[in-house]
C-alpha cells in the first residue's frame, strides 16, 4: 500500500476545494461568523480545528472496529471533547490573548458540524492514514475560508491586518472611516455567501 | 416621423442578434421602452392580464409624487444652514440654490452607480433593462443626512443594487425595499455619519461661494434626537409647525409634513401606492403612540409621533412600494397596522434608536409574505368549506 496513493490524495485535496465543507457542504458556518472579525483568531481557529479533526479521525479510525455501533456518537464525542480540551489549555498556555478572543468558540468545536460529519461519513469506514489525511484536508479547507473572510473583515472593519494599520493614516485624514458593518456577524454571512458564490460561479463546469 | 422614433428605428438592426453593437442591445430596448409604449403584445397561450398603464409609466407617477419633498428638501438644506450660520433665511431662491447644489451631487451618484450596476446586470444575463430603480434612485438621496459623503453613499447603492436586489432576481422580486437596505448599510456601517450631535444634518460649508461657513460648536440635532437625548417634555408649538412645513434639521426629504402629503394624494388618486397601507401605518403609529404615552413611556403627544422624523416619507413612499408590501388587500391592513405599531416602539422603547421607520418597514417587508400566505390559506378553506357544503 503506497502512502500517497489516489485515493489518499483524494481524501486530503477533495475537501479543500470541490468538496469544501463550508463553501460546499455548508457546514461549521456559525464559528466561521463568530471568529472572523480578526485575522489572526481566524487563523488560529483554522489550525485549531485542523489539529482536531486530524487527530479525532485517526483515533477513531484506530478503534472503529471496536466500537460497539449503539454507542458510537457517545464514543466519538468522548475523543473530541478530550483533544478539544487539551487544544484549548495550549492555546490558553502560549497565546492568551487570542484564545480570550475566541471565548467560548473553542470549546465549541465539539459541536462543529464538520468534525462528527467526518467521523460519521469516513472515520468509522475508512484506515487511519486516509482518515488522518481527510481530518487535515476538511480542516485546512476550514481554515483558508475563516482566513479569507477574517482578511476581508479585518482590513474593512478595523483598517488592520493582525493588528497592525494597513490603510494609511492619509486616508482617514481624507475622510475614509472604517465599516462598521463589516465588525458585525451579519456581514461576516454575506462574505461567506460571497465565498460560495465565487467558488461555484468559477467550479460550474466542473459539476 | 417623431425623430426620437426614427433614431430608435434606425439603430434597432445594430443590435439585433449578430448586429455590430449587439453588446448593447438591452440599454437601447430598455431606452426605446422609455419613451416609447412598446408595440409588440403578448403571445398567444395561457393567460394574461394588462394593465393599460405598463410599469415605465407608472414609474413616472412615483417620480412625479416625489418631487414636492424632494424640493422643499433642497430649500430646507439651505435653510437649516442659513439658520445655523447666522445668515439671512429670507432670500429663496439663494436659499433653493445652496440646497440644490448640496443634494444634486447625492443623485448623481445614486443614479449613476445604481444604474451602472443595473446596466450590466441585464447586459449580461440578457436581460431587459428593469426601470424600479429610477424610484429607488430618487428615493436613496431623500433618506440621508445632506452631509454624508458621497464615496459612502455609492457603496452604500452598490451594495444595495447587488445584494437586495440583482441577487434576488432584479426588479419585481426583491425581498427588501433596496432603498431602504441603502439607509441600512449606512445606519450600521458609519453610524457616525448617520446620527448623532454632531453636524450630521446641517451642511456647514459654503457651495461655490452660496451659503454660509458654520462654527464647529454649534450642533442641530433632529427632534427625535433631541428628545432620546436631552431632558425633554414634549414639543412646544413652534416646533410642531415646523416640523409639519418641514423647516426642521432631518433626512433631505423626510421633513415636511406638507410636501409628502401633496406626493400622497398623488399616488392614491393614481392608484400607484395603496392607501390601505398608508392609513394602517398611520393608525398603528397613532395608537402606539397613544399607549406609549399614557403608559407614561414618553412625553411625546401621540400625534407629534406622526409628524416627526421618517414616519410620514416611510408611511408614504417606503411602507407602499407594491414590491415589497403585502399583497393581500386584507394583509396591506396587518402589515401597515404593524408597521406603525414597531416604528413607535423602536422610537419610545430603544434608547439606541431615536428613529425606527426603517427597522419597523424592513422588518415587516420580511413577514409581508407570510402575512399574504395566512390570508391566502384561510380563503382556500373558506372556500373549501364551502364546496364541501353544497
Amino acid at each position: 500500500m503506497k502512502l500517497f496513493s489516489e485515493e489518499n490524495k483524494a481524501a486530503f485535496t477533495g475537501p479543500l476545494n470541490m468538496n469544501n465543507p463550508i463553501a460546499v457542504q455548508v457546514l461549521g458556518i456559525c464559528s466561521a461568523l463568530a471568529v472572523t472579525s480578526q485575522l489572526a483568531p481566524a487563523i488560529v481557529m483554522g489550525l485549531s480545528v485542523t489539529v482536531i479533526t486530524a487527530f479525532s479521525n485517526l483515533i477513531i479510525s484506530l478503534i472503529r472496529k471496536s466500537i460497539p455501533n449503539r454507542i458510537r456518537i457517545i464514543v466519538q464525542l468522548v475523543v473530541v471533547a478530550a483533544l478539544v480540551t487539551i487544544v484549548s489549555q495550549i492555546l490558553k498556555a502560549y497565546v492568551y490573548d487570542v484564545s480570550v478572543q475566541l471565548s467560548v468558540y473553542v470549546g465549541l468545536i465539539i459541536t462543529n458540524c464538520i468534525l462528527m460529519g467526518r467521523l460519521e461519513a469516513f472515520a468509522m469506514q475508512n484506515a487511519p492514514w486516509p482518515s488522518f489525511l481527510d481530518g487535515i484536508g476538511n480542516g485546512l479547507g476550514y481554515a483558508w475560508v475563516l482566513v479569507l473572510v477574517g482578511f476581508v473583515r479585518e482590513l474593512f472593519g478595523f483598517g488592520t491586518l493582525f493588528g497592525f494599520q494597513v490603510v494609511p493614516q492619509a486616508m482617514y485624514e481624507a475622510g475614509y472611516m472604517n465599516n462598521g458593518m463589516m465588525v458585525m456577524p451579519a456581514m461576516s454571512l454575506i462574505i461567506v455567501g460571497c465565498v460560495i458564490w465565487a467558488h461555484r460561479s468559477i467550479n460550474k463546469e466542473e459539476k | 416621423m417623431n425623430p426620437i422614433k426614427k433614431f430608435f428605428d434606425n439603430i434597432h438592426p445594430l443590435v439585433e442578434e449578430g448586429g455590430k453593437l449587439h453588446c448593447l442591445r438591452s440599454v437601447v430596448d430598455g431606452f426605446e421602452t422609455f419613451a416609447f409604449v412598446p408595440n409588440t403584445t403578448s403571445k398567444r397561450g395561457g393567460v394574461n392580464i394588462h394593465d393599460a398603464v405598463d410599469s415605465k409609466r407608472l414609474i413616472f407617477f412615483v417620480i412625479i409624487a416625489l418631487m414636492p419633498a424632494l424640493l422643499f428638501g433642497m430649500y430646507n438644506v439651505g435653510y437649516q444652514n442659513a439658520l445655523l450660520g447666522g445668515g439671512d433665511t429670507s432670500d429663496f431662491w439663494g436659499l433653493f440654490g445652496y440646497g440644490f447644489l448640496a443634494v444634486l451631487p447625492k443623485i448623481l451618484v445614486s443614479y449613476i452607480v445604481g444604474l451602472g450596476i443595473e446596466f450590466t446586470v441585464a447586459q449580461w444575463k440578457g436581460e431587459e433593462i428593469h426601470e424600479g430603480f429610477l424610484v429607488t434612485g430618487m428615493i436613496i438621496p431623500m433618506i440621508v443626512p445632506v452631509t454624508l459623503p458621497l464615496w459612502m453613499l455609492a457603496i452604500a447603492t452598490a451594495f444595495s443594487v447587488i445584494f437586495a436586489k440583482e441577487i434576488f432576481g432584479g426588479t419585481g422580486m426583491n425581498i427588501f425595499n433596496p432603498a431602504l437596505i441603502t439607509r441600512a448599510f449606512l445606519f450600521f456601517s458609519y453610524p457616525s455619519a448617520m446620527t448623532g450631535d454632531n453636524h450630521v444634518w446641517v451642511n456647514s460649508d459654503k457651495i461655490l461661494g452660496l451659503g454660509y461657513e458654520c462654527s464647529d460648536g454649534l450642533s442641530a440635532a433632529t427632534p427625535l434626537g433631541q428628545a432620546a437625548t436631552e431632558g425633554f417634555s414634549g414639543f412646544d408649538c413652534a416646533t410642531v409647525n415646523d416640523a409639519i412645513i418641514g423647516l426642521i434639521p432631518g433626512s433631505i426629504g423626510e421633513t415636511s409634513v406638507i410636501a409628502i402629503a401633496i406626493g400622497g394624494l398623488l399616488l392614491m388618486c393614481t392608484g400607484v401606492a395603496s392607501w390601505k397601507v398608508m392609513l394602517s401605518v398611520f393608525v398603528g403609529g397613532a395608537f402606539t403612540g397613544y399607549l406609549m404615552q399614557a403608559a407614561g413611556l414618553t412625553e411625546i403627544e401621540w400625534w407629534h409621533q406622526l409628524i416627526v422624523g421618517g414616519f410620514c416619507f416611510g408611511a408614504v413612499f417606503m411602507a407602499t412600494d407594491p414590491v415589497t408590501a403585502a399583497r393581500t388587500e386584507c394583509g396591506k391592513y396587518i402589515y401597515g397596522l404593524l408597521i406603525g405599531f414597531i416604528a413607535v416602539l423602536v422610537r419610545v422603547l430603544n434608547p439606541g434608536y431615536p428613529e425606527g421607520m426603517m427597522l419597523a418597514i424592513l422588518l415587516l417587508n420580511l413577514f409581508a409574505p407570510l402575512i399574504d400566505y395566512c390570508f391566502v390559506q384561510s380563503n382556500i378553506n373558506k372556500r373549501a368549506k364551502r364546496a364541501l357544503k353544497k
